[in-house]
């Protein structure tokens, strides 16, 4: 077996994940290699939930019963975890969603609906990026068309990398919001936080980063990377679906109006008007996901206990070893970086005119997972001229025989299509 | 092997060697994409009176997809638009069958080379590639003979 430095002792780790034993296909067990979509629950998040479930359900911040109590605790105490986790000056800057897709579009809202000197308008412009999921363009777009706000974005380098190169020109005095990702969900990039703050915060912009593909996979400190909000989601990263995170900057949280109303987020409610109770809970109207916030304590926890220096560790070494294989197919080429620095575990491909739909299809057949189309980042195979990727992601779990057995796999999908 | 099942010698021949792909001269053209996939399809039909003088395609797509375009060109032209409209909702029939139906000597009769597709209806991610140019085709025929007009994707 491939011994790669740096790696975690997968066999002990694969034990906490029962879904990896399953075997397909006629005996084909099961290589697991969509990460970047969804990681697998280990067997301590799957107890969490079931046990919240059959001892401690019920609803949350209200009521005095043993369980009403009892399930505040686990809830609220999901939200130290987590804001422990990212390294939060405050808990009650962790605003749970139910996942990225909502904490990017709340920020959006928020900014639609503020005043001065947050308001988002036609005088004002928007920065993206060309590399952002569907998530991070599709609300600054809605946001834009309502507000009259100018749309802006910086465009890709060749080998799959943000154009910086006119930075001054594209986040100016009118930016009001810059939202980028940390780690691009179909290349790998990791991102040059720094730059972009820096630039940001010279025009008094606010800084909103996607840290879906970031917080699975790498130590995430919010004070460090010096953003305004920072979204993810928990389903990435070893959690249940249902639930996302939101981390705000205090003062903002407290300046920025509430997007949703309802229960749980007021303070007092007459017929004509209602006063909001504080950040988080202004931010998280109507009985939240609770099972599922609990279900990511849990994984913030076990994520924790392995330590996610050692899990970035891992996944450098596997993306290092799996870009060096990929590379040695003919007829395959990688869209995104080529070299594992700067990179994270998704790792995006076409082999030869095979469409990536036809390369999924023979790949399953031999119990391989991957995902096939644009990833929900349809510019970027826009951008390079394609109209799809295959994607290999890996996670903590992975292997090095997980890697060849891609490749072995892809030798079989060209002789099958040769 | 099951994917034998969907890739079928007459699928991959007829990605490998498409008919009458390319545009050419049309009374309707309709664009259609599968937003779970990015497949994507531009499609003329050229009508002679009641008869099909000729469906012209261009797009992009895997093997399923681009594979029934080229059936669907070689089931449709020529015909008459009544045998081409029972055509299509045979075809319909087949690929909704969940693998469930299995073509009689009547359906392979009316289906010829599209038969060939049984084995794709047990695919329900791949479903869709298969019926994208007959969509775009029953969409571009509907604006060709001047009701539904002004629809270009699905």
């Amino acid at each position: 077996m491939t011994q790669l430095p740096g790696l975690l002792d997968t066999e002990a780790l694969r034990k906490d994940f029962p879904i990896l034993d399953r075997v397909l296909h006629d005996g084909k067990k099961l290589v697991y290699l969509d990460n970047a979509a969804t990681s697998q629950t280990p067997r301590q998040v799957i107890d969490a939930v079931s046990e919240y479930y059959e001892r401690h359900n019920a609803n949350v911040h209200r009521g005095v019963h043993v369980l009403a109590e009892e399930a505040t605790a686990l809830y609220e105490g999901a939200r130290d975890k987590v804001a422990a986790f990212i390294n939060a000056p405050s808990r009650d800057e962790v605003i749970f969603t139910k996942n990225a897709s909502e904490s990017l579009n709340l920020v959006a809202n928020m900014l639609g609906w503020a005043d001065e000197p947050y308001r988002v308008d036609r005088e004002t412009e928007i920065v993206i990026t060309e590399m952002e999921h569907h998530s991070n363009i599709v609300p600054w777009q809605l946001l834009s068309q309502r507000t009259g706000a100018k749309l802006k974005w910086f465009g890709l380098t060749d080998d799959g990398r943000l154009d910086l190169s006119n930075i001054d020109e594209i986040i100016t005095e009118k930016t009001k919001i810059v939202s980028f990702t940390l780690v691009s969900n179909i290349m790998g990039t990791v991102n040059p936080v720094e730059a972009i703050v820096r630039r940001a915060q010279d025009v008094g912009a606010l800084v909103l980063i996607d840290a879906s593909q970031a917080a699975p996979h790498m130590p995430l400190d919010v004070q460090a990377l010096q953003a305004d909000f920072v979204a993810f989601t928990g389903h990435k990263m070893c959690g249940p679906t249902g639930i996302g995170v939101l981390w705000g900057r205090q003062e903002l949280l407290e300046d920025l109006p509430p997007f949703l109303g309802g229960g749980e987020m007021i303070e007092t409610v007459s017929m004509s008007s209602s006063t909001y109770a504080p950040a988080p809970h202004k931010f998280e109207a109507g009985t939240p996901p609770i099972a599922q916030a609990v279900g990511l304590g849990a994984a913030v926890d076990y994520l924790t206990s392995i330590g996610m220096e050692n899990v970035a560790r891992h996944e450098h070494a596997i993306t290092e070893y799996a870009v060096r294989r990929l590379q040695e197919v003919p007829d395959l080429r990688i869209i995104g970086p080529v070299t594992a620095e700067d990179r994270g575990a998704a790792i995006s491909f076409v082999l030869g005119d095979i469409h990536p739909h036809d390369v999924g299809q023979v790949l399953d057949e031999q119990g391989i997972a991957v995902r096939v189309g644009h990833h929900c980042a349809r510019p970027v195979c826009l951008r390079y001229g394609i109209p799809a990727t295959t994607r290999a992601s890996f996670y903590l779990y992975s292997t090095p025989a997980e890697v060849d057995a891609l490749v072995e796999g892809l030798e079989h999908v060209r002789n099958f299509f040769g | 092997m099951k994917l034998d099942s969907m890739y079928q010698d007459v699928i991959l021949d007829h990605y490998k060697h498409p008919h009458g792909r390319g545009l050419r001269d049309g009374d309707a053209e309709v664009h259609h994409v599968n937003p779970t996939c990015g497949d994507e399809i531009t499609l003329r039909v050229k009508y002679d009176g009641s008869r099909i003088a000729d469906v012209s395609y261009e797009g992009q797509g895997c093997s399923i997809s681009q594979a029934s375009a080229s059936v669907l060109n070689e089931l449709l032209v020529g015909k008459e638009l009544a045998e081409a409209q029972r055509i299509q909702a045979t075809f319909l029939e087949l690929m909704q069958s969940k693998g469930k139906v299995e073509p009689d000597d009547a359906m392979e009769e009316v289906l010829e080379d599209a038969v060939a597709f049984a084995g794709v209806s047990k695919y329900p991610a791949r479903v869709k590639c298969a019926l994208l140019s007959w969509m775009a085709w029953k969409d571009a025929t509907a604006q060709a003979m001047g009701d539904g007009a002004e629809r270009k994707t699905a």
